[in-house]
C-alpha cells in the first residue's frame, strides 16, 4: 500500500514540477494522472488472453485508487464548506448566479451527452455492416 | 446560546481549536450523510458533498468557529484531492479499449460541451445583468477548481468567487445528472460520464462513479481534458462573447 501511495504521490510531484518548469496551464495532479497513465501503458502487463477489456493494474495500486475514488465526495467537503465564506456575495447576485449556473450546467451536460451518443451510434452503425480490415 | 454556554469551558476552547476535532467531525458528518444517501438508494437529490458540507457548516455556525480553524483540520482531507486526481489514471487504463473505440465521440462531445458550458454561462450571466467580474468568474465554472481559479484571475474574475461557483456547479450537476440523462434518453454509460465530467468536473465525477465505474472513468477523462481545453479556448472565446 505504501508503495502504491508513493507511486501516486511521485506522479503528482512530477506533474507539479513539469507544470512549473514549462509554465503549463494544467495543474500538477492532472499532469500526474497523465504520467501514471503513461506508466501503466509502458508497463503493459496484459498477460491475460487477447481481447480482454479490463487491463490488469497492480493489486495494491488498484486498491489505493479505488479507496480514493470510492470516497471522492468526501475529498470535496472542505472546499464545499468554504462556500460559507461567500454566502453574502452569492446572495447578493442570487438570481443571476442561480440561473446561470443551473441553466448552463444543464445545457453543457445535454450538449455533451447528446453529441457523444449520437456520434458513437452513427459510427457504430457504419462500422457494423461494412467490416473494415 | 449554546455557543455562549460552551465558550466558557476551557475544554471547548481546546476542542474547537484543535484540527483533530474538525477532521473527526468531517468524517462523522460524511458517514451520517452517506447513511442518508444509502437509505435513499443513492438518490441524486441526496448529494453527499452538499449534505456533508451542510452538516459541517451548521456545526461551525452553532459553535462560532471560523472556516480557517476548520480548514486547519480539514486540509488533510483536502490534500488528498491531488492524489485522487492522479488515481483517475487507473479507471482510465482499465477502460482503455472503450476509450480507444470512442476517441472521436470523446473529442467531439468534449469540444461541444466545453464551448456550450463557457458560452451559456457568460451569455446568461450578462443577460441577467451580472457585473463584468461576475461574468468572468462564471466563464470557467465547469472546470476543476485550481484551473478555474487560475483562468478567472487572468480574465478579470475573482478567484475565490469562482471557487464557490465551481462547487455550486459541481453539486448542481451531480444532482441533475441522472434525471437529465433519463429525460434525454441517454443510455450509454460513456455519454453519461462525459456529460458529468465536462459540465460538473470532480463532483460530477464522484456522482458518475456512484452510477457506474465506466461512467466514472469517462467522467475522469472528460474532467481532465476539459480543464486543458478550457484553458486553451477561453482566450479565443472572450472577444466573441464580449467579456
Amino acid at each position: 500500500m505504501i508503495a502504491a501511495f508513493a507511486g501516486i504521490f511521485l506522479c503528482q510531484l512530477l506533474g507539479e514540477l513539469l507544470a512549473r518548469a514549462f509554465n503549463l496551464p494544467l495543474p500538477g495532479p492532472v499532469l500526474g494522472m497523465g504520467l501514471l497513465f503513461v506508466g501503466l501503458l509502458i508497463r503493459g502487463g496484459r498477460t491475460t488472453h487477447k481481447g480482454s477489456r479490463s487491463h490488469a493494474v497492480p493489486v495494491s495500486l488498484a486498491a489505493a485508487a479505488d479507496g480514493l475514488l470510492g470516497n471522492l465526495s468526501l475529498l470535496f467537503v472542505p472546499a464545499a464548506v468554504g462556500v460559507m465564506r461567500y454566502f453574502d456575495l452569492l446572495r447578493a447576485n442570487a438570481v443571476a448566479i442561480g440561473v446561470a449556473v443551473a441553466l448552463s450546467t444543464i445545457l453543457a451536460m445535454a450538449a455533451t451527452a447528446l453529441t457523444f451518443q449520437l456520434l458513437s451510434r452513427t459510427l457504430l452503425s457504419r462500422r457494423l455492416p461494412v467490416k473494415k480490415s | 446560546m449554546i455557543g455562549n454556554l460552551l465558550e466558557r469551558s476551557d475544554l471547548f476552547v481546546y476542542l474547537s481549536a484543535s484540527p483533530l476535532t474538525w477532521l473527526t467531525l468531517t468524517f462523522i458528518a460524511y458517514l451520517v450523510a452517506d447513511r442518508f444517501s444509502q437509505a435513499s438508494g443513492r438518490h441524486p437529490a441526496v448529494n453527499l458533498v452538499a449534505l456533508t458540507a451542510a452538516l459541517v457548516i451548521v456545526m461551525l455556525k452553532v459553535t462560532g468557529v471560523s472556516y480557517e480553524t476548520y480548514f486547519a483540520g480539514a486540509q488533510f482531507i483536502h490534500f488528498l484531492l491531488g492524489p485522487a486526481t492522479v488515481a483517475l489514471a487507473i479507471p482510465l487504463y482499465r477502460n482503455l479499449e472503450r476509450v480507444k473505440a470512442s476517441a472521436l465521440p470523446i473529442l467531439a462531445s468534449l469540444l461541444v460541451g466545453s464551448v456550450t458550458a463557457i458560452a451559456s454561462a457568460v451569455l446568461i450571466g450578462k443577460f441577467l445583468g451580472g457585473s463584468p467580474e461576475l461574468v468572468a468568474s462564471l466563464a470557467p465554472k465547469s472546470v476543476t477548481a485550481p484551473i478555474a481559479m487560475g483562468l478567472a484571475e487572468k480574465t478579470g474574475g475573482a478567484p475565490f468567487l469562482t471557487a464557490a461557483l465551481v462547487i455550486a456547479t459541481g453539486i448542481f450537476g451531480a444532482i441533475v445528472l441522472s434525471p437529465l440523462m433519463r429525460l434525454l434518453r441517454i443510455t450509454d454509460k460513456e455519454a453519461v460520464g462525459m456529460a458529468a465530467g465536462v459540465a460538473a468536473h470532480g463532483i460530477g465525477t464522484a456522482r458518475a462513479f456512484q452510477i457506474d465505474s465506466t461512467a466514472g472513468a469517462f467522467s475522469g477523462i472528460a474532467m481532465g481534458l476539459n480543464g486543458a481545453l478550457t484553458g486553451v479556448i477561453l482566450p479565443f472565446l472572450r472577444p466573441w462573447l464580449g467579456f
